[in-house]
C-alpha cells in the first residue's frame, strides 16, 4: 500500500441473519425469519441495488448495517473489523462514520425546527471531521456537492421551506458531511415526485465516481435499479434469490420470482404485456420456514425436490447467481 | 344481447354522447389569505366505457377533480365555477339526497388507501349487503349471494365473504373495494392511484382484472395516478395535469410515441426504460409551483427547457400570457406557446 493512500475498504456481510419474535395465540416462540444467511459485497465506485417487496427484508437488511439493530448471527466486516463484535460508543461511532445512512422519509429525517446549517455542522462536529474555523465553508461545499445552490441562502433555511427532493439532497449532504465509505440509501426516492427522481439517482451515480463510494440503493423499483446501479441483489421472504450485474439479471433473469417482477413492471416500451399468471399467496415474510422453496407456493416451473431442499444460491453465469433447483442446480445432473 | 343494445359495450372513441363533461371546473381551496386554485377551470370529457388516465404530480389537482367529480368535496374546498355534466345533467345544481343516491350507483370510487377503509370488525360480505342496502331494496341473502358473485369477479372465493377484513391481504383487500365499487353497475369507476400502495406483482394482478371487467361490463374508468408509464399501458385517452390545469390530452400511444408539451415530454424523460442501452436522463428541473403563488403566463415556464430569455418575442409570451389547449392533431390537445408558434 503506498504512503498516505489507503485504498478504500469493501463491505463484506457474510450470512448476515435476523429474526424477529412473532409470537401469536396458536404458536408460541415463533420467529419471523426477516433477513436469512444473507451475504454480500459492498465495493468501493459501485452501486449495488437491494430490490424486492414490502416483508422482503429488504429494509431489515439495511437498518443492521447502519447498526440500528443488532443480528441474530452473521458477520459484517469493514476494514479488518466485524461490526456486530463492535462494542462501546467510541468504535460504535468510528464505524457509524464509515458507513452512513438516509432514510426514505426527507420530511421526517430531518429536524423541523432547526436549519439546515445545524443539519450538517452537527455531524462536522460530532465526528470532529474539520476545525472549528472550517466549519462554516465545508457545510457549503457540502451543499454545493449535492446540488442545492447558492448554499449561504440554503443553509439558513429550515426543512419546511423546500422541497421534497431538496430535502432528501440534505439528508445526503449530511451522510456525506462524516466523509463515509459506504452509503445505505433506503428507497431515497420513492416518496419523491416523479419529476425529480431522475435528479436524486443522478446525483448518487456522480457521488459515486467523484469519491469513490459504495452505495447500496434500497429500492421496490426496478427500472430505478437498472438505471442507477451496478450490481443488484434481489430479495425474496428473507433471503437473495438472485444476484449478478443489474442489466445481465434483468435481461436474462434466471430466478422464476425475478422473472415475475419483471413481467409485472409497468413498462410502455412492451407493446404488449404477457398476461402473468394470477398467483396464490404473496411475498410474505418467513415465519418459521421448514425445508424446501420460499418461493414455492407461487412458482409456475416448481419441481419435486423443491418442497424438500432449500435452494442454494449458485452461479449458473459468470457472475449470476439464484436459488432455484431449476434455472440453477447445484450441480449438473 | 343484440350489437344495437348492448349500451354496456365499450365505445372508446364512439361519437356517443359524453358521459362525463366537465366545462371549466375552477375548485378552491379557502385559506386565510387568497383563496387557492387547486383546478383551474379545465374541460375534460369522458366517453362511455372509455378508460380515461389523469396523470400528474403530487398537488397538480388530480385528486381534487376527482372529488369534485364524486362531490365529496369538504370545506375549505369548493367548486367555485364551472359545471359537472353527468350524461347531460349539472351534478354542481343536485341536491345532496340525490346526490347520495347517485354516487356508487351511477359513480363509484376506489381510493389509494381503500383497502383500509373496509370495518375491521365487520365481516366482508355483510359490508356488501349494507351498501347494497343503502341504495336498493335487495334480502340479506339476496345481497350476500351477489357479493360471492363479485368476489369471484375480482378473483377471489366467493366463500370468503365470511372472512374479516384482515384475514385478507392487502392486494386482496383492494379487490373487494373494486368488487364492491363495480356491485350496483356504476357507469363510471373512479380509480384514485388504486395501485400505489401494492406490490408491483399485485398491482400487475389486478390492473389485469380491472382491464378484464372493464371490457365484460362496459364501465369507464377515470385512472388516476403518477405512474405516466402504467397509464400508457392501460388507458384509452391520457390527460397530463400541472398546476391545476390540463397542459396535453391524447390517445395513450400518442402520449408515448409523441408527446409535445414539455412537461409530458420532461415525464416521460423520467422514468428509465426496463431495456434498451442506459442513457443519463434529466428529469426535470426545479419543482412543481406553489398553488397560492403560481407563476405567470405559462405555469411551466420556470421550469421549461425551451424558455429563454434570448428569444425576447416568444419569452415575453411565455412569462405572461396562459397558453390555451389548441387541438395540434386527431384528439390531441396541447397547451404551449412553442406549439403554437409551429402551426
Amino acid at each position: 500500500m503506498s504512503a498516505g493512500l489507503t485504498e478504500p475498504a469493501e463491505l463484506e456481510v457474510q450470512g448476515l441473519t435476523k429474526y424477529f419474535r412473532a409470537d401469536s395465540a396458536v404458536r408460541a416462540r415463533s420467529f419471523v425469519h426477516a433477513v436469512d444467511d444473507v451475504s454480500f459485497t459492498l465495493r468501493p465506485g459501485t452501486i449495488t441495488a437491494l430490490v424486492g417487496e414490502s416483508g422482503s427484508g429488504k429494509s431489515t437488511v439495511a437498518r443492521l448495517l447502519a447498526r440500528l439493530y443488532a443480528p441474530t448471527s452473521g458477520r459484517v466486516l469493514f476494514d479488518g473489523d466485524d461490526l456486530t463484535k463492535i462494542r462501546g460508543r467510541r468504535r460504535t461511532l468510528a464505524y457509524r462514520r464509515q458507513v452512513q445512512m438516509t432514510f426514505q422519509d426527507p420530511f421526517g429525517s430531518l429536524n423541523p425546527a432547526k436549519t439546515i446549517r445545524h443539519h450538517l455542522e452537527r455531524p462536522l462536529q460530532i465526528h470532529g471531521i474539520v476545525p472549528k474555523s472550517r466549519v462554516d465553508q465545508r457545510v457549503y461545499e457540502l451543499l454545493d456537492r449535492v446540488g442545492l445552490v447558492p448554499p449561504g441562502r440554503v443553509a439558513t433555511k429550515y426543512p419546511h421551506e423546500l422541497s421534497g427532493g431538496q430535502r432528501q439532497r440534505v439528508a445526503i449532504a449530511r451522510a456525506l458531511a462524516v466523509e463515509p465509505s459506504v452509503v445505505v440509501a433506503d428507497e431515497p426516492i420513492s416518496m419523491l415526485d416523479v419529476s425529480i427522481r431522475i435528479g436524486i439517482l443522478n446525483l448518487m451515480k456522480d457521488l459515486k465516481e467523484q469519491h469513490n463510494l459504495a452505495f447500496l440503493y434500497v429500492t421496490h423499483d426496478l427500472a430505478s435499479a437498472r438505471y442507477v446501479a451496478d450490481d443488484i441483489l434481489v430479495m425474496y421472504a428473507g433471503q437473495i434469490v438472485e444476484q449478478g450485474p443489474v442489466d445481465q439479471v434483468l435481461s436474462s433473469p434466471l430466478h422464476p420470482y425475478t422473472q415475475l417482477l419483471m413481467a409485472s413492471v409497468p413498462d410502455p416500451s412492451v407493446a404488449r404485456h404477457e398476461q402473468i399468471e394470477v398467483t396464490r399467496g404473496h411475498a410474505a415474510a418467513a415465519i418459521d420456514p421448514g425445508e424446501g422453496c420460499r418461493f414455492l407456493s407461487r412458482c409456475p416451473i416448481a419441481i419435486d425436490v423443491c418442497s424438500r431442499v432449500t435452494p442454494q444460491l449458485v452461479e449458473a453465469r459468470s457472475r449470476q447467481s439464484a436459488r432455484c433447483h431449476v434455472n440453477a442446480p447445484a450441480h449438473v445432473i | 344481447m343484440t350489437a344495437t343494445s348492448s349500451s354496456t359495450a365499450p365505445r372508446p372513441f364512439g361519437r356517443s354522447e359524453p358521459l362525463i363533461q366537465l366545462r371549466g371546473l375552477t375548485v378552491e381551496y379557502a385559506t386565510e389569505a387568497q383563496p387557492v386554485r387547486a383546478v383551474d377551470g379545465i374541460d375534460l370529457e369522458i366517453a362511455p366505457g372509455e378508460i380515461l388516465g389523469l396523470a400528474g404530480e403530487s398537488g397538480c389537482g388530480k385528486s381534487t377533480v376527482a372529488n369534485a367529480l364524486m362531490q365529496i368535496l369538504r370545506p375549505p374546498a369548493s367548486i367555485t365555477g364551472g359545471q359537472i355534466l353527468f350524461n347531460g345533467d349539472d351534478l354542481t345544481a343536485r341536491s345532496s339526497e340525490e346526490l347520495r343516491k347517485f354516487r356508487w350507483r351511477n359513480v363509484s370510487m376506489v381510493f389509494q388507501s381503500a383497502m383500509n377503509a373496509l370495518n375491521p370488525v365487520t365481516r366482508v360480505g355483510t359490508q356488501f349487503v349494507d351498501m347494497m342496502q343503502a341504495h336498493e331494496r335487495i334480502s340479506r341473502n339476496a345481497a350476500l349471494a351477489r357479493a360471492g358473485e363479485l368476489l369471484e369477479l375480482v378473483g377471489i372465493d366467493a366463500r370468503r365473504v365470511r372472512a374479516y377484513p384482515h384475514e385478507l391481504s392487502g392486494g386482496m383487500r383492494q379487490r373487494v373495494i373494486i368488487a364492491m365499487a363495480l356491485a350496483l353497475e356504476p357507469e363510471l369507476v373512479i380509480m384514485d392511484e388504486p395501485t400505489t400502495a401494492l406490490d408491483v406483482v399485485v398491482q400487475r394482478e389486478i390492473l389485469q382484472q380491472i382491464g378484464v371487467l372493464q371490457r365484460e361490463l362496459g364501465f369507464a374508468v377515470l385512472f388516476i395516478t403518477h405512474d405516466l408509464s402504467l397509464l400508457i399501458e392501460i388507458a384509452d385517452r391520457i390527460a397530463i395535469m400541472y398546476a391545476g390545469e390540463i397542459v396535453e390530452e391524447a390517445p395513450a400511444d400518442e402520449i408515448h410515441r409523441a408527446p409535445r408539451h414539455p412537461y409530458t415530454i420532461g415525464l416521460m424523460q423520467s422514468f428509465p426504460p426496463l431495456s434498451g442501452p442506459i442513457v443519463r436522463m434529466a428529469g426535470i428541473p426545479g419543482s412543481p409551483p406553489d398553488l397560492a403563488n403560481p407563476p405567470e403566463g405559462c405555469r411551466f415556464h420556470p421550469r421549461c427547457p425551451h424558455c429563454r430569455p434570448e428569444d425576447a418575442l416568444l419569452y415575453a409570451r411565455q412569462t405572461t400570457e396562459r397558453p390555451r389547449l389548441r387541438l395540434v392533431g386527431e384528439k390531441h390537445l396541447v397547451a404551449c406557446h412553442l406549439v403554437e408558434a409551429e402551426t
